[in-house]
């Protein structure tokens, strides 16, 4: 083959070339490029916005139902501490100790209750027994600082402590520093931490507090009583004779009358003992070990009546299982729903579909009526109707079907929400019918006819499986809509009539169990999706047509 | 099927008066343009469209309370009308299977549906899969599949292209007359009708104009809407001067009197419209036949198109009378503006009704 035979496209070994020399591929995606990054600029907005308001938020709700950092957060010692507790009987004295300085901590910035709370979810008590221990944890501490306080009042004063515990340079600065200025960030001086440790890190925990929270300066505000737990711990352990910093002497005597045996101290697990009889029980310690880990599956398992527990999972007692038969209620009334929206909905798809165009616009407009009452007046209209005192159970009185005393109960139950949500729901199956009804030609019903079908052949062989895509996209979307309705369950629902829907709303807004709330509705998503990928697999999505 | 005999007398305006008898193996083809009444016509066979009045017929036995699916008469459609979510053998299975055949029955008479439309290897294909010309040939094989003793075919070539639809034609005529079944074709191509019937019922205005065999048709057309309808023709308009027997005086609108046949013309003073076919029309006098008739006619275009030439002149007034001429060796070209002398035989005149 000679060079001037060599075509580009009829060379077949190399890569087809542009007429610049370029691959073609390469120049034909190139070519693509600018058109594709047009279409993504069109989108962007909507895209953006999507992903902030909504993606954005699932993901973060989602997140809680399994995220758990408050406990370790909240009592970061005391968890740590209680890793290496077999859980048996109560856990050793230390952990009091590390739970006294957490909870104190938590106390004052006022996240025990919080504490409490999410615990509460997994131990019933829990929560009044944080909100009690908050208050009664000064007892503790103010054994301690009324001592001392008594023994010096310097004790119980700011400038004193700021100069033992804080540097010479953060001193100057916080001296100088005036309110509304940024302050300076507190460092111990040398050697403190070394000789009273306890001391060192409570008094950064409550400068830290003092500076970040209260927004004062650390030379006017008096340490908390915690801080004088932790002097005595020290004192009683630790050797002060060397020292020589600000306040040796005031400290040297405090060491003094730690040393006396007049000296009134309290026993951490006493303290708690004293507080709430609960703290020497193993039970709220465990609770707290198991749910120390940062992530946890208690929420799901919640979700699903089951329970962590130190032994491992196990079922719920009888009378706490609820929410698998919510589950299970919300899907079977997902499904009649449908069910009688595809019974009651295809014979007027298939009527409006095979009317001239002018009687069906008309009769269109019957169909999305609906949509332009606000839902709240049709679900009360409901209420109204199906009453016993209302329209239905009046007209069946007044014929004689029913008798007076004995009025059918049709709200507040099941067949209350079936019927208000068939009804409402039911637009959304006839459109998606109708549109792919009226796609069908007439002519494959008279073909059918033609080549010898009965009317019901012709139909059910012919008609209805063309019709399949219209049901389909029907079903998916009133099952979707059913499977989430949240207002109409709750006006007409009573008790037995309600939906998983209602339990999510509740813990939401109510019992402020978000992370609970928050597995729920993962569980929900879940189901959908698994249901969506079930419907792809057995009909296939491709045949779902809108029109 | 002695005879297929259907007459309708009906009210309606789409359809008047309708007599047709049609006896077994035969191919009939309704023509005529759109709104004419010939689907309705079809409908009324099929049994989706019942008769006002009147009696349709089928084997000497009146089918008019029959419903579709009893009569037995297969039907193929414009678009087919193959089911999409069957395949191929199913859309011809369907027919059997609603008739109770057994299964291994159903899938011989299938397979050699199949290959008579020599689509042997299609069985397992959605129509959606098939060409146009491919869908065509399966929708002839489901209606022919169960051996209906009519059927009748609604334009079915209408969606094809040209050459296809010329190739189905022969295909259809061809699978009609091998399997001797009776077909009515519904149609608006004359074309169409004149090379596959063996009758032809052009209809105009819910009636039948014409009902001929094609060479009939088009040579002896019975009216002027046949005349007009089928094939080119030229008209020029005059009266009646004098009939003796099986010709008559014409006087022309532009006050030539020429000879003619009448047809549906009876008395002196008659308004009438002669129509000559384009190629009877001789202008080369060497060619002219004895008895010819004369005319001065002025060229005004001349259009060669390959095999024939197409002239248009002016003759006695009418600006588009049109001539086709072989291309032959010594066949002259016109010039326009040219002066010439047509001609032809007063038997090819047909001096027709005025409307």
């Amino acid at each position: 083959m000679t060079a001037s035979t060599t075509d580009p496209e009829k060379d077949a070994k190399g890569p087809m070339l542009a007429a610049d020399g370029t691959p073609l591929k390469k120049s034909l995606s190139r070519a693509l490029r600018v058109q594709k990054l047009r279409a993504l600029a069109l989108v962007a907005p909507l895209l953006i916005f999507v992903l902030v308001t909504f993606i954005a938020p699932i993901a973060d709700m989602l997140f809680r139902s399994v995220e758990n950092q408050i406990v370790s957060n909240t009592m970061p010692k005391t968890t740590r501490a209680l890793g290496d507790w077999d859980g048996t009987d109560l856990p050793p004295d230390a952990v009091f100790e590390d739970a006294y300085y957490d909870l104190f901590v938590a106390a004052e910035r006022k996240e025990h209750t919080r504490l409490g709370s999410r615990l509460n979810y997994e131990m019933t008590g829990a929560s009044s027994l944080f909100r009690k221990s908050g208050r009664g944890l000064d007892d503790i501490g103010e054994v301690y600082q009324d001592q001392f306080k008594d023994l010096d009042k310097n004790w119980d004063e700011a400038e004193p402590w700021a100069e033992m515990m804080g540097s010479e340079d953060w001193l100057e600065k916080e001296a100088a520093w005036e309110k509304g200025e940024r302050l300076p960030k507190f460092r111990l001086r040398d050697g403190v931490e070394e000789m009273l440790p306890r001391t060192a890190d409570q008094y950064s925990a409550f400068a830290s507090f003092t500076h970040n929270e209260d927004r004062k300066s650390l030379l006017k505000e008096e340490p908390w009583s915690a801080v004088h737990t932790a002097l005595y711990q020290d004192l009683s352990t630790r050797d002060v004779s060397g020292y020589s910093g600000p306040h040796a002497d005031m400290l040297k005597a405090a060491a003094a009358l730690v040393a006396s045996p007049e000296f009134e101290t309290v026993d951490f697990k006493e303290g708690f003992g004293e507080i709430d009889k609960d703290w020497l029980k193993p039970a709220i310690w465990r609770t707290l070990k198991l749910y120390a880990p940062k992530y946890t599956s208690g929420y799901f398992l919640n979700s699903v009546d089951m329970k962590l527990t130190p032994e491992g999972i196990e079922k719920r007692p009888e009378n706490e299982r609820i929410y698998l038969t919510l589950f299970k209620r919300t899907l079977f009334m997902s499904l009649v729903i449908t069910c009688s929206c595809i019974l009651l909905g295809y014979p007027v798809a298939y009527i409006l579909s095979n009317l001239p165009s002018r009687q069906a616009n008309l009769l269109m407009i019957l169909v999305l009526l609906p949509f332009w009452t606000s839902l709240l007046v049709r679900t009360s209209a409901w209420k109204i109707m199906l009453q016993q005192q209302g329209v239905i159970n009046d007209v069946l009185v007044w014929i004689g079907l029913v008798a007076d005393d004995n009025r059918l109960a049709m709200i507040n139950n099941q067949t209350g929400t079936i019927i208000a949500m068939t009804h409402i729901l039911l637009p959304f199956m006839i459109l998606p019918m109708y549109s792919v009804m009226s796609t069908i030609p007439k002519t494959y019903v008279r073909a059918a006819k033609s080549l010898g079908a009965t009317d019901w052949t012709t139909f059910w062989r012919v008609y209805f499986p063309q019709s399949v895509p219209g049901i389909g996209a029907g079903s998916i979307l009133v099952f979707i809509l059913a499977i989430g309705y949240y207002i109409t369950p709750e006006i007409v629902g009573g008790t037995t009539g309600t939906f998983i829907s209602n339990r999510i709303a509740y813990h939401i807004s109510t019992s402020l169990n978000w992370g609970l709330a928050a597995a729920l509705g993962a569980i929900l998503l879940a189901v959908v999706l698994l249901l969506y990928w079930a419907y792809d697999r057995i009909v296939g999505i491709d045949n779902v047509k809108l029109g | 099927m002695s005879a297929c005999k259907k007459s309708y007398d009906g009210e309606t305006l789409v359809v008047k008066d309708l007599n047709l008898s049609l006896p077994k193996g035969e191919f009939l083809t309704m023509l005529g343009p759109s709104g004419s009444g010939k689907t309705t016509c079809l409908m009324m066979l099929a049994g989706f469209e019942t008769a006002t009045h009147g009696e349709i017929k089928l084997d000497g036995v009146s089918i008019n309370n029959i419903p579709p699916h009893k009569r037995g008469i297969a039907m193929v459609f414009q678009n087919y009308a193959l089911f999409p979510h069957m395949t191929v053998a199913e859309n011809l299975s369907f027919p059997l299977e609603v008739r109770k055949i057994g299964k291994s029955d159903r899938e011989a008479k299938v397979k050699r549906a199949l290959d008579m439309v020599e689509m042997g290897a299609f069985g397992g294909r959605r129509p959606a899969q098939l060409s146009g010309g491919q869908q065509q040939r399966i929708a002839l094989a489901r209606a022919l599949v169960f051996e209906p003793e009519l059927v009748l075919m609604d334009e079915p070539l209408g969606a094809l292209d040209k050459q296809l639809r010329e190739k189905m034609q022969f295909e259809i005529t061809d699978l009609a007359h091998r399997l001797g079944i009776t077909v009515v074709y519904v149609t608006h191509d004359q074309t169409e009708a004149l090379t596959m019937s063996d009758r032809v019922a052009v209809f105009n205005d819910g009636r039948i104009q014409q009902l001929a065999p094609p060479d009939v048709l088009y040579e002896e057309p019975e009216n002027s809407f046949v005349a007009q309808f089928i094939g080119e023709n030229n008209t020029l308009e005059g009266t009646i001067a004098e009939i003796k027997g099986d010709t008559c005086v014409v006087k022309l609108d532009g006050g030539e009197v020429i000879d003619a046949k009448p047809v549906n013309v009876t008395k002196v003073g008659e308004r009438t419209r002669v129509s000559i076919r384009p190629e009877r029309v001789e202008y080369n006098k060497d060619r002219l036949q004895e008895g010819a008739h004369t005319l001065k006619a002025k060229v005004l275009e001349f259009i060669y198109m390959g095999d024939i030439f197409r002239t248009r002149l002016d003759v006695a007034g009418n600006r588009d009378f049109i001539i086709k001429t072989r291309n032959a060796p010594d066949q002259a070209r016109l010039t326009p503006g040219t002066e010439i002398e047509i001609g032809w035989l007063p038997s090819d005149c047909r001096a027709l009704d005025a409307n």
